[in-house]
């Protein structure tokens, strides 16, 4: 709290923004942006939003904790605009999103009226025409004399975007002061996670406060784990094959407690791996391992499952679906172990198994 | 017939002195005809070695030069694969197919960027795809081979292991297939699923069609319009991620719901609205074309 006040006092002026700094937006809504129009509610407003569970529709139902905040000036706000850039998977180029309607949840324009979204599709190799951001820029509602400057943060933005191999860069909002100024007020980043072999100052930037403590942990085995509501665990291996396990656990009456995909060629300790995050999650009633063997052989991933399910202790029902290259063997394997499971032909079979366990 | 390869493909592995693409090519050469389709292979630096028996080039223009190749199959390392693409498709090879998983977006943005500029005729299969399989004639990727079956059932999904799951429930079922091709989870890619549709469609050997899609983007919705129009086979789709939450990537690193965009129920209503026979149950996507076809 005293840091935000002397954040406050050193910027100066009798209007401030107290900020949630939170992977996630729309922030305002959820009450995690205030204006305060004296230093004694800099205080007030620091002090109830840090530490708070802050819900946004992009934080999902339980919300995220605010453990930073971030003070700034108030400003002078004639008009709010939006720009954004982000990758057009159809075109295959990168779109600028730009719109009269700034301020909060640009999601809800698009939704509802999209003709307030004006799109430029950006040539890869000569980027952005200098006339066409200006172009747009009039469009949105910034006034003549400010149009150029509008256009040199339309360019910055794309160049931004750009250079930190970026997957969305949003401006929002993008603002005109009562002067004719055009200035930034807050920005959101996603960088392609592909890229970051080649952006070693983003990767500085990691802070694993924000991110899900199982999720870091997981990536750490090489596994792509994402944490869900409900109570089934599962174990699954390609991404597609992982959803669908998700899909058909949900189609049974159960609910996923994970989305886990094991990659292609998971080996035992990977499988072990597996099995500790899953059961670090105190909601896990049961586990449902679905695994079609190609390049990756069904006796070694019995193995794995056998020698995970001693290691950790299993004390949850556990279902697996083996099916592939050497499923016979892998099989006897489960079969000849001591492990409580019960062993399922189908996908269907085994979400029915798991459902039925864990529901009673 | 079947689409994209058959018996007479001739094929260089690039990236063949590699773990993965020697491993790959190892398999794919014990295939059917795997021995005469895969003729060459390409790691820049490493010419005049041999690997597995095939001779190994310096550059895929050489390949094609000396060996007849026609297509090509990409194992190379992210970071340098978008430029692998490239260097094929200079090489004007009919096809090519990246199983790379892992490239900057940005990368394949350009490598795109170029090829719609150059006119190629080269048709991209993929990035991050387990490749494409004509049964009992060639194998070019990552798929078991002795899942499948020949026949008259074409397969197509953006996925790994859920196309082996279709392509074994149809096995089982006796409907064997004519090709099955992943066009692969990434954002930015080659061939989309209404693309391979079209070609199914014109191929007198395929009689129904099993598509897997998942979250993300809009290429099934895209597909669904052009099957509204034009599709004169039946289709039974899958679409993975109806439990999957929004904002979150799951896994692939297109399937990701944004904006309200790629949800998995807007697809099913595309398809359904187009006449495809969409099953919410991924145990019964061979059984519901099954029941189509009678």
């Amino acid at each position: 709290m005293d840091e935000a006040v002397s954040a406050a006092e050193q910027l100066g002026g009798n209007v401030w923004v107290v900020k949630a700094q939170i992977h996630a937006g729309g922030r305002g809504k959820g009450g995690g942006v205030k204006v305060a129009t004296s230093i004694e509610q800099v205080k007030q407003y620091a002090d109830a939003i840090l530490g708070m569970q802050l819900v946004t529709h992009q934080t999902g139902p339980e919300g995220k904790q605010v453990k930073r905040l971030y003070i700034e000036e108030g400003a002078d706000i004639a008009d709010e605009l939006y720009v954004g850039a982000l990758v057009d998977r159809e075109q295959q180029k990168v779109v600028l999103m730009c719109s009269s309607e700034g301020g909060m949840d640009i999601e809800t324009v698009a939704e509802e009226t999209p003709e307030k979204i004006l799109k430029i599709y950006v040539d890869p190799e000569t980027g952005l025409d200098r006339s066409e951001a200006e172009t747009v820029c009039a469009k949105i509602g910034i006034p003549t004399e400010a149009v150029s400057q509008g256009a040199d943060f339309l360019q910055g933005l794309y160049q931004a975007f750009v250079n930190s191999d970026a997957s969305l860069a949003e401006i929002n909002p993008l603002i005109v002061t009562g002067d004719n100024k055009v200035m930034a007020l807050d920005a959101k980043f996603n960088i392609d996670s592909n890229a970051l072999f080649r952006q070693p100052e983003i990767v500085k930037y990691r802070d694993l406060d924000e991110e899900d403590a199982n999720e870091v942990e997981a990536s750490k085995w090489d596994l792509s784990y994402i944490s869900l509501d409900g109570n089934i665990g599962c174990l699954v291996n390609g991404a597609g094959l992982a959803m669908a396990t998700m899909d058909i656990i949900k189609l049974y009456g159960g609910e996923p407690a994970n989305f886990l995909d094991v990659g292609g060629g998971a080996n035992k300790q990977q499988v072990t791996e597996a099995f500790k995050i899953m059961l670090a999650n105190p909601n896990v009633e049961g586990i449902l391992v679905n695994i079609f063997g190609g390049i990756m052989q069904c006796d070694v991933i019995a193995e794995g499952i056998v020698a995970a399910a001693q290691e950790v202790g299993l004390s949850v029902p556990l279902v697996v679906r083996l099916e592939g290259t050497n499923v016979e063997k892998g099989r006897a394997i489960l079969d000849d172990s001591d492990v409580k499971l019960q062993t399922a032909s189908t996908m269907a079979d085994a979400a029915e198994k798991i459902a039925a366990a864990v529901n009673g | 017939m079947s689409i994209l390869i058959n018996k007479n493909t001739r094929i260089v592995t690039q990236g063949i002195t590699g773990n993965t693409g020697e491993f790959h090519t190892r398999q794919c050469l014990e295939y059917a005809n795997g021995r005469e389709c895969f003729v060459a292979g390409v790691t820049p630096g490493k010419g005049g070695q041999e690997v597995l028996g095939v001779p190994v080039l310096d550059t895929v223009a050489e390949a094609k030069q000396q060996y007849g190749v026609n297509a090509s199959v990409i194992y190379v390392p992210p970071r340098f694969a978008a430029s692998a693409i490239d260097e094929a498709v200079d090489a004007e090879l009919d096809l090519v197919i990246c199983i790379t998983e892992g490239i900057p977006v940005a990368d394949m943005i350009k490598t795109r960027d170029r090829m719609r500029k150059m006119n190629s005729k080269t048709v991209l299969v993929g990035p991050n795809c387990p490749g494409v399989i004509t049964p009992d004639e060639v194998k070019i990727g990552i798929m078991p081979g002795y899942i499948h079956k020949k026949g008259n059932i074409g397969v197509v999904s953006r996925s790994g292991t859920l196309t082996y799951e279709a392509v074994h429930q149809l096995t089982q079922l006796g409907m064997g297939q004519s090709t099955c091709v992943g066009i692969g989870g990434d954002p930015v890619n080659g061939m989309k699923h209404k693309d391979v549709l079209q070609m199914f469609n014109d191929d007198p050997e395929t009689e129904g069609v099993v598509m897997c899609g998942e979250i993300g983007g809009t290429d099934e919705e895209d597909c669904a319009a052009w099957i509204k129009d034009n599709m004169s086979k039946p289709v039974a789709a899958f679409i993975a991620g109806v439990t999957a939450p929004p904002g979150k990537r799951m896994g692939h690193a297109g399937a990701i719901i944004s904006g309200g965009q790629g949800t998995a129920q807007s697809k099913i209503d595309a398809l359904e609205d187009a006449g495809v026979h969409v099953t919410l149950n991924p145990s019964e996507m061979g059984s519901t074309l099954k029941k189509v076809m009678g």
